[in-house]
């Protein structure tokens, strides 16, 4: 085990660059996964016939996948059916595809957690259906929905570091090419990239812990 | 279309990958039950140091990828790709447990250890046959779920060569020059294990809910 030598500055500024990239990744993924997602727990949420049953059909196979084959699947397969991809690109299509469908639940669940009489009394004061969600509805379920959107970006955050397969430039990809160098490298890098994850998580953590007992 | 004659052809080696994952998963979802046990304990017992060891566990372990801990067993300690990945598995996922079953023993109202205390069970004894047994009712809904994350979670065996249902997914399209089909088949073989665990899990929420 070579401390001294793992952690030399190109090393740690190496290693800073590939976090860079798993945090922009897992950033602009989580983005877009709360407006897809959004969109579709709302229209599961309002039970829009047909479509709600769809998506109802496809969250449910995407949930139940390993990330890993999507990924995998994204980068490997799609280019067979003549879609392309680059390495960042498909990184994020496919756990923007993933994490869509896990956010699509926790928005359903925090829509259906707003007590009925809500939609009710909103209702018989004249709004329309749309005008109750927008207005009455989605600004008190956002609100909830917080503690579990910050743990979704936690899962998001280590998952980043499965789309090694495809050899994205992130933290693990990036430390893996470090300690490739030499084996006594291993076990320092790895412990320096666990505790990278860690600070960023367990901080992202501590946040949804305490929004979480503001709102009790 | 999909080519079926992939997956009559390669069929043993799908069987094979599957079989390896459900018992991988297992053996890991076993053993992570018994240590998940022993961290939530060590959290809430009354032992201040254990308390602080415990947590340190379950915020580290749970805060860091699952593929860390897999090159750490893998090219660490030099294990065999099945061995390593499952041992992974088996420590992420306990973190996770140790939550869930900690969460679970806390919702049992305070009142109910003292009445038992007072009544002259030691501590052990209350927790075992007042606590525990209450707890288990709370905790088993968020278990299903850990389970169904340990079965997709397994996938992380393909990365170091752990022979499961990914690795052997891999070998088939390496054999076939095929990537799309072979993949398809690779998550139906998924599919039909987490859906009805997914299922499962569903129905027994609603029974506990319904329940309380």
């Amino acid at each position: 085990m070579d401390f001294a030598g793992a952690y030399t500055p190109d090393n740690l500024k190496f290693l800073l660059e590939g976090f860079w990239v798993t945090l922009q990744v897992a950033f602009i993924s989580i983005i877009l996964s709360f407006i897809i997602g959004g969109l579709v727990g709302i229209i599961r949420y309002a039970k829009v016939p047909v479509l709600s049953q769809i998506l109802a059909l496809i969250v449910e196979t995407v949930r139940n996948l390993p990330l890993l084959l999507i990924i995998f699947f994204t980068y490997f397969a799609l280019p067979e059916v003549r879609i392309k991809l680059e390495i960042i690109p498909a990184a994020i299509v496919a756990l923007t595809i993933f994490e869509s469908a896990m956010l699509s639940e926790v928005i359903r669940s925090g829509l259906k957690s707003i007590d009925k009489g809500q939609m009710e009394a909103a209702r018989s004061s004249g709004l329309s259906y749309t005008q109750a969600l927008i207005h009455i509805i989605l600004p008190q379920a956002l609100r909830r929905m917080v503690p579990p959107i910050v743990s979704q970006f936690i899962s998001l955050l280590k998952d980043t570091s499965l789309a090694v397969v495809i050899s994205l430039p992130e933290l693990t990809h990036h430390g893996q090419i470090i300690y490739g160098q030499s084996q006594k490298y291993l076990i320092p890098i790895l412990i320096l990239v666990a505790l990278m994850y860690f600070l960023v998580n367990y901080s992202l953590s501590l946040v949804a812990q305490r929004l979480e007992l503001k709102r009790t | 279309m999909l080519d079926f004659s992939i997956l009559t052809e390669n069929l043993d080696m799908y069987l094979l990958g599957f079989k390896n994952t459900i018992m991988s998963s297992l053996v890991a979802l076993v053993s992570s039950l018994i240590l998940g046990v022993l961290i939530a304990i060590m959290r809430i017992a009354p032992i201040k140091p254990l308390n602080w060891l415990g947590t340190a566990y379950v915020e580290f372990i749970r805060n860091i990828p699952l593929l860390i801990i897999t090159f750490f067993f893998f090219l660490g300690l030099k294990l065999s790709g099945l061995y390593a990945g499952t041992l992974a598995l088996t420590i992420y996922t306990s973190s996770f447990i140790a939550e869930a079953i900690r969460a679970g023993i806390l919702s049992v109202p305070k009142g109910q250890m003292e009445a038992a205390r007072s009544s002259g069970l030691t501590y052990g004894q209350a927790m075992r046959l007042v606590i525990l047994p209450q707890a288990v009712k709370i905790v088993i809904p968020p278990l299903g779920n850990q389970f169904i994350n340990l079965v997709k979670n397994s996938s992380i065996l393909a990365v170091v060569a752990g022979l499961d249902l990914m690795y052997h997914g891999d070998l088939i399209s390496s054999r076939t020059f095929v990537v799309f089909d072979v993949y398809i088949f690779v998550a139906a073989f998924y599919l039909i294990l987490t859906i009805p665990l997914s299922f499962g899990v569903g129905y027994l929420e609603k029974r506990l809910a319904k329940s309380n």
